[in-house]
C-alpha cells in the first residue's frame, strides 16, 4: 500500500512545510492602501486569506496534475482497487488534511476574525458623529452637533457619460459636495436610508454598511493620512445605482476647522435667503440647477419622464401607466387631463415635500431648501411647455413645511 | 421470478406526436423535457450574460439604459438559477434515478408531468413583462437583481409581481419533483438495493429533495409576503408600518443559501461517477460521501445570515455565522478528496466527460476557497456585493454545477440517443469553455478587489481594461456553447459511431445494462442488485 500512503503523505508534508510567509500589499492589484484600522485589519487578514488558499489550491493541484499525468491508461497504468482507508494507520493519516484545515478555519483565520469582528463594532469613544443617509440616487450628509447638513451627488457632466465628451480621469466618481472628515479621529457614521437599501463602501476604510430605511446602523472609521478617498453605492438601488459615489476628504484637524466655519458661514446665508422674495427670473434660473440635480434620473431632462415609470413633467404628455399608478398620482389631485403639473399649486409643493408612498417619489422635505423647493416648483410650472404663470416663494414652502 | 414481471399488457409503445410529450406521464420522456427546457433556458440566460458584458466592455453606456441593465442581470439570475440549472438536474433525476435504483418508472406519474409543465409556463410569465412592453404595457421585467431585496422590490414595477407568480409555480414544480424523487427513492428501489448501495447520484438528489422541501416553502411564503406588502396594504418590509426590510434578507437567504447546494449536490453526485467511469476504478469512499452530503444539507439551512455581514447584524449572530460557515468546508473538503482519490492510481482516459469533470474539481475548487475567504465577516465589508462576490459564486456555480451538467450531457448522451457524440468537438468545447470562463471570471476578482461593485451598468476608468479583458473572455465562453449545441444536435440526428449499451469501458451501474438508448419502459423484468 505504499502508494497509497503516497496519496496522503503528499498533502500532508507540503501542508507541515506551511508556515505565514509576509506578502507584500502594494502590488496593483490589491486594496487600495488602507488608511483607517479596520481596513489594515481587512488586508492583513485578506493576505493570510490569499496566502493559504493559494497554498491549499497549489498543493491540491499538484496532487490532481501528478496523478492526471501519471495514471493514464495511455501509459498503461493499470487501475487499483481500494475504495477507501483500511488500516487504523490510513484512517489516522487521512484525518490530517481534515485536522490541519480545521486548524485554518478555526485558529488561523478564526482567531484573528474574531477581534476583527469585536473592533468594527466597537463604536465607543468616538467623538464626532456624522449621519449618512442614502437616498435615491444620493447622499446627505449631516454633522449633529455642527449644524451641517449637505447632499453629496455625483458630479460627472452627462455628457461624459453619454460618451460625447471625453472621460476625466474621476469619472463617475466624483461629487458636487464631498463628504469631509478630520484625520487621527475616531468617528462614529450612522448609516440610514430615505427609500431602499444603499451600502456606504469606501475600500480605503475598509467599511461598507448598508443602509437600511427605518434603522439607523452604526460603523466607525479613524482616519490616519489626510486625502481623498472614494467609493460607490454597492447595494442595487434602482436605476441610479451606478450614479451615487462617495468621496470623502480627510483633513487635518486645522483643515477641518475651517472648513466647518465656511459651512456654516454657507448654512446661515441659506436661511437668511428663505425670507427674501425672489424674482421669477432667479427661481427659473436656479430651479433648473435644482431640477437637473435632483428631479432629471426619473422625470428626465426633457421633463418627459419615463412610460410606465415616472410620470412626465411636461405639458400635453398624459402619463402613460398602470392605473394603479396614475390613480395614485390622482388621489392627490396632481393629475388632470394627463397633464402632471396642471394642479393646485398646494398640492404640488406638499409631494415634493413629502413624495408620494409606495412609488419611486421621494419626500423632499430634509433634501432640499425652501429656495430650492420654491424655485423648482416654479421652473416645472413655467417649463417643458408648461405656462402657468405660478410663482412660488421660499415662504410659501416654509408655511407648507410647518402645516404639516 | 413471477413477482418481478411488472408490465404485462400494457402498451409499450408511446403515442406519437405532441401528444406524447404534452401527457407523457413516462419517466424518460418527462426526463427529456426537463433536459431541453433546462439547456433552451441555459442560452436564454446565457444571451443574457452576453447583453450584460456588451455593456461593460467598455466604461459607457452602450447596449442598455440603466432600467434595462436592470432587467438583464435580474432575469439572468432568475433563469440560470430556477429555469436552468435546477431543472436540468430535476431532467437528470428523472431520467436517471428509476433506471439506477432498477424502479419501472417514478413512483408519481402524473404528478411528474405536472411538476414538468410548470415550468414553460413559470418560464412565460417570467419574461412576458417583456413582451408587454414592446406593446407599451408597464416598464418591463423585474430589475431588482435576482435577491429581490426589499423595499426595492416593494416600489418596483410590475415585473415583480409576474416575478413572484413564477417563482410559486417554480417552487411547486420543485417541491413535486422533489416528493416523487423521495417516494421513488423510498419505495421503488429493487430487491437487493440497500439504502448505501444506492449510486452516489441518487444519494445527492434525495439530500437534495429535502432540502427543497425544507427551504422552498420558506422562499414562496416570503414572495407571497412581498405581494402582500406590495399590493394588500402589509408592512412586513416596510419599517414605517413597523416591518423591517432585513426581514426579507433572512428569509431569502434561508432559502437561498441552501439553494446553492441544491444547484451544487446533484452535479456533485454525477461527478462521481464520472471519475470513477473514466479512471476504471471504484469510487473512493461511497459511504464518506453520503455522511458528506447529509452533513452539507444539515448545515446549508444553518448559515445563511452570512450574506448579510454588511447588513448589520449583532457581534453574537456575527460570530456565530462565520465559524458555522467555515465548518461546511470540512465536509466539501471530503467530496474533493474522494474525488481525487478516485482519480488515483485509476487508469484514466480523457474523454469530453471527464475532462468537464477535471474542469470542475479545478473551477469549483476556486470557487470553494474563495468562499472561504467571503465567511470571514470583517473581510466582508470589502468582499461583499463586489465583483470578487461575482466572481466567486461563478467559479462556484458555472465552475460546479454547469460544468457538472455538462459533463453529465456528454456522459449520458450516448445513453439516450444510442449514438456517440463527437469527441473532437467535446474536446474544443471544453478547452474553449475552460480558458473563456477563466479570462471572464479571474479579472473580476481583481475588480472586486480594487472596489467595483456588482449590479452598475457603468463604471469608473480604473476598472476598464480588466473589463475589456472579462468581456473577450465572455464572448468565447458564450460562442464556445454553440459548438455544444451544434454537437448535441448532429448526435440526436445519428451522425456518429452506435453506442454500446455500457457506452465507457469503466462504466457500472443499472443504467448501463439497459440497451442504449433504454427501452421506453425500463425494466420489464425487475433487475436484483447482490
Amino acid at each position: 500500500m505504499t502508494p497509497f500512503k503516497r496519496l496522503i503523505a503528499w498533502p500532508v508534508v507540503a501542508a507541515a512545510g506551511f508556515f505565514p510567509v509576509p506578502v507584500s500589499a502594494s502590488y496593483p492589484w490589491n486594496f487600495p492602501a488602507p488608511v483607517t484600522p479596520i481596513a489594515r485589519e481587512t488586508l492583513h487578514v485578506h493576505d493570510i486569506f490569499l496566502e493559504i488558499i493559494v497554498t491549499i489550491f497549489l498543493l491540491v493541484l499538484s496532487v490532481f496534475l501528478y496523478s492526471i499525468f501519471r495514471h493514464r491508461k495511455s501509459r498503461g497504468y493499470p487501475a487499483a482497487k481500494f475504495t477507501k482507508p483500511r488500516t487504523p494507520l490510513q484512517w489516522a493519516l487521512i484525518s490530517i488534511p481534515f485536522l490541519i484545515l480545521t486548524f485554518i478555519d478555526y485558529v488561523i483565520l478564526g482567531v484573528p476574525a474574531y477581534h476583527a469582528v469585536l473592533a468594527l463594532a466597537n463604536t465607543h469613544n468616538s467623538r464626532m458623529v456624522v449621519r449618512i443617509t442614502g437616498s435615491q440616487w444620493k447622499w446627505q450628509y449631516a454633522y449633529p452637533g455642527l449644524g451641517i447638513k449637505y447632499i453629496s451627488r455625483l458630479s460627472t457632466p452627462e455628457d461624459q457619460i453619454d460618451n460625447e465628451d471625453p472621460k476625466g480621469p474621476h469619472f463617475l466618481r466624483q461629487v458636487n459636495h464631498p463628504l469631509v472628515l478630520p484625520v487621527n479621529e475616531k468617528i462614529r457614521l450612522l448609516v440610514t436610508s430615505d427609500d431602499v437599501l444603499h451600502s456606504w463602501w469606501v475600500p480605503a476604510f475598509g467599511v461598507k454598511q448598508t443602509a437600511v430605511p427605518g434603522f439607523l446602523r452604526s460603523t466607525w472609521v479613524n482616519i490616519d493620512k489626510p486625502g481623498v478617498y472614494r467609493g460607490q453605492c454597492a447595494s442595487l438601488c434602482g436605476i441610479g445605482h451606478a450614479f451615487m459615489p462617495i468621496v470623502v476628504v480627510a483633513k487635518s484637524q486645522a483643515g477641518f476647522q475651517r472648513w466647518v466655519a465656511k459651512e456654516q458661514t454657507a448654512e446661515a446665508e441659506q436661511v437668511a435667503e428663505t425670507s427674501v422674495t425672489m424674482t421669477k427670473a432667479a427661481l427659473l434660473a436656479h430651479g433648473q440647477k435644482v431640477f437637473q440635480n435632483n428631479c432629471s434620473v426619473c422625470h428626465q431632462a426633457t421633463g418627459l419622464g419615463i412610460p410606465g415609470t415616472f410620470p412626465p413633467i411636461a405639458a400635453g404628455h398624459p402619463f402613460q401607466a398602470a392605473p394603479q399608478m396614475t390613480q395614485a398620482i390622482q388621489k392627490r389631485g396632481f393629475y388632470k387631463n394627463g397633464v402632471i403639473v396642471i394642479g393646485p399649486v398646494a398640492n404640488h409643493i406638499r409631494i415634493v415635500l413629502h413624495g408620494i408612498p409606495g412609488t419611486p417619489m421621494p419626500a423632499f422635505a430634509s433634501q432640499l431648501s425652501d429656495v430650492d423647493i420654491a424655485a423648482v416648483i416654479t421652473y416645472e410650472r413655467n417649463s417643458f411647455g408648461n405656462h402657468t404663470g405660478d410663482v412660488v416663494q421660499p415662504e410659501e414652502v416654509r408655511n407648507a413645511r410647518q402645516e404639516h | 421470478m413471477s413477482t418481478g414481471v411488472l408490465h404485462t399488457g400494457h402498451e409499450v409503445h408511446p403515442p406519437s406526436g405532441w401528444r406524447r410529450w404534452l401527457f407523457t406521464t413516462n419517466h424518460k420522456d418527462i426526463g427529456i423535457l426537463y433536459l431541453v427546457f433546462g439547456f433552451g433556458m441555459l442560452l436564454v440566460g446565457g444571451s443574457l450574460a452576453m447583453l450584460i458584458r456588451t455593456e461593460l466592455m467598455r466604461p459607457t453606456m452602450a447596449i442598455l439604459s440603466p432600467e434595462a441593465y436592470n432587467q438583464v442581470i435580474t432575469l439572468h439570475g432568475l433563469i440560470m438559477v430556477f429555469a436552468a440549472v435546477m431543472p436540468i438536474t430535476t431532467g437528470l433525476a428523472n431520467y436517471l434515478i428509476p433506471m439506477m435504483i432498477g424502479a419501472p418508472d417514478m413512483a408519481l406519474p402524473r404528478l411528474n408531468n405536472w411538476g414538468f409543465w410548470l415550468l414553460p409556463a413559470a418560464a412565460v410569465t417570467l419574461v412576458i413583462p417583456i413582451v408587454l412592453k414592446l406593446i407599451g404595457i408597464g416598464n418591463g421585467a423585474i430589475d431588482t437583481g435576482w435577491t429581490m431585496y426589499a423595499p426595492l422590490s416593494v416600489q418596483a414595477g410590475p415585473g415583480v409581481d409576474f416575478a413572484i407568480f413564477a417563482i410559486i409555480m417554480l417552487g411547486m414544480s420543485s417541491l413535486m419533483s422533489s416528493i416523487n424523487i423521495i417516494v421513488t427513492i423510498f419505495n421503488l428501489r429493487t430487491q437487493g438495493m440497500t439504502m448505501m448501495k444506492m449510486p452516489i447520484f441518487v444519494w445527492s438528489w434525495l439530500i437534495t429533495a429535502f432540502l427543497l422541501i425544507a427551504v422552498f416553502p420558506v422562499f414562496i411564503g416570503a414572495v407571497i409576503m412581498l405581494f402582500a406588502d406590495r399590493h394588500l396594504g402589509t408592512n412586513f418590509f416596510n419599517p414605517a408600518g413597523g416591518g423591517d426590510p432585513i426581514l426579507w434578507q433572512h428569509l431569502f437567504w434561508f432559502f437561498g443559501h441552501p439553494e446553492v447546494y441544491i444547484l451544487f449536490l446533484p452535479t456533485a453526485g454525477i461527478l462521481s461517477h464520472i471519475l470513477a467511469t473514466f479512471s476504471r476504478k471504484p469510487m473512493y469512499g461511497h459511504r464518506a460521501q453520503i455522511y458528506a452530503y447529509w452533513a452539507i444539507g444539515i448545515m446549508s439551512v444553518m448559515v445563511w445570515a452570512h450574506h448579510m455581514f454588511t447588513s448589520g447584524l449583532s457581534v453574537p449572530v456575527t460570530l456565530y455565522f462565520m465559524y458555522s460557515t467555515m465548518a461546511i468546508s470540512v465536509p466539501v473538503a471530503v467530496l474533493f478528496f474522494c474525488w481525487i482519490a478516485t482519480m488515483w492510481r485509476g487508469s484514466m482516459t480523457f474523454e469530453t466527460p471527464m475532462l468537464f469533470a477535471l474542469g470542475y474539481i479545478v473551477l469549483f475548487g476556486i470557487g470553494g476557497l474563495t468562499g472561504l475567504a467571503l465567511a470571514d465577516a470583517v473581510a466582508d465589508q470589502q468582499y461583499h456585493n463586489s465583483y470578487f462576490l461575482v466572481a466567486h459564486f461563478h467559479y462556484a456555480l458555472f465552475g460546479g454545477p454547469v460544468m457538472g451538467i455538462i459533463a453529465a450531457a456528454y456522459y449520458y448522451l450516448p445513453k439516450v440517443t444510442g449514438y456517440m457524440y463527437n469527441e473532437r468537438l467535446g474536446k474544443w468545447h471544453f478547452w474553449l469553455t475552460v480558458i473563456g470562463f477563466n479570462i471572464t471570471f479571474m479579472p473580476q476578482f481583481f475588480l472586486g478587489i480594487a472596489g467595483m461593485p456588482r449590479r452598475i451598468p457603468d463604471y469608473a476608468l480604473q476598472f476598464a481594461s480588466l473589463n475589456m479583458m472579462s468581456s473577450l473572455g465572455a464572448f468565447v465562453l458564450g460562442s464556445a456553447q454553440l459548438l455544444f449545441v451544434y454537437n448535441v444536435i448532429r448526435t440526436v440526428r445519428h451522425a456518429g459511431a452506435k453506442a454500446t449499451d455500457r457506452v465507457w469501458e469503466g462504466a457500472s451501474g443499472l443504467e448501463f445494462t439497459l440497451s442504449s438508448p433504454p427501452p421506453y419502459h425500463s425494466f420489464s423484468v425487475q433487475p436484483v442488485v447482490d
